[in-house]
């Protein structure tokens, strides 16, 4: 049941940022690209993503511990430090220069394009990478 | 449909997956958190969802063709060994900032995280900056 639903909300998922046009680089970098000819269409994907979500949330807030399991788990509270800054920098860096964000690369692997594949396998490595370098937080 | 409401109704399928997930398993729908630990970070008890979400997203193209006609997904037109750099740069990144475009940009800036909207208004000005130097000082691309 949990894996269904989870499989459910990955398919949702996959299919909103095919909607949204997050699947296609060259949207993505055109958006990117305030200097040149600004393609605002991800601007609206945000917008309905982030309106959604933050409806749910507020609904579910009078719940004490979601469906299927005991508790809802969400990233403590911490301050602002220059890891979370640094790591968002990094991954800016990243996304600029292919386009590609995490999500929209795994749904482009159907997409059947082998530089798709080198992206999100170098992704997986730096992943593995960052876990080995920089120690997890308790 | 213009391509902009088409945009915003797939702005409303991601949310509505966020708020699936968060009802059902708790979970926020963090691309880089929920396929990341897979790889390094996850209890053996806590991966078959990881699993299973991450292949909703690689079968979501073949949903979107038989919908639609056409699985969605551009060709990617950048150099391989700029893409397999940014690959990499994604994958730390987003493992030392915990979180990328969903996660923070998305749930987080949904939650009204502080984090996660540093993180979000962080990411972007580097996107832009990077787009900005490689299209307009001519590195190509």
């Amino acid at each position: 049941m949990r894996s269904a639903l989870a499989l459910l909300s990955g398919l949702l998922f996959g299919l909103g940022l095919i909607a949204g046009g997050m699947t296609q680089p060259a949207v993505v970098l055109g958006f990117l690209d305030v200097a040149g000819i600004w393609n605002p269409q991800l601007l609206f994907v945000m917008a309905g993503a982030v309106a959604t979500t933050a409806i749910g949330y507020r609904l579910l807030r009078r719940w004490h511990q979601p469906l299927l399991e005991k508790t809802f788990h969400v990233p403590p509270a911490r301050p602002i430090d220059l890891r979370l800054l640094g790591g968002a920098a990094v991954f800016g860096i990243g996304w600029g220069l292919a386009g590609y964000c995490p999500g929209p690369a795994l749904v482009s692997i159907a997409g059947l394009w082998p530089p798709t594949w080198l992206f999100v396998a170098t992704m997986m490595l730096g992943w593995w990478l960052g876990a080995r370098l920089f120690a997890p937080r308790q | 449909m213009s391509h902009f409401s088409t945009a915003a109704f797939g702005g409303i399928l991601i949310g509505m997956s966020a708020v699936l997930l968060f009802a059902t398993l708790g979970r926020i729908a963090g691309i880089s958190g929920i396929f990341g630990r897979l790889i390094a970070g996850s209890e053996p008890g806590d991966r078959a969802w990881r699993v299973a979400f991450v292949a909703g997203l690689i079968l979501a193209p073949l949903i979107a063709t038989a919908i639609g006609g056409s699985n969605g997904i551009g060709r990617p037109d950048t150099g391989l060994l700029q893409l397999g750099l940014a690959g990499l740069l994604v994958g730390l990144g987003t493992r030392i900032g915990g979180g990328c475009t969903s996660g923070h940009g998305v749930c987080g800036v949904a939650r009204m995280s502080g984090r996660s909207i540093a993180a979000t208004l962080v990411f972007m000005v580097f996107g832009i900056v990077t787009v900005f130097a490689v299209r307009h000082f001519g590195r190509g691309g």
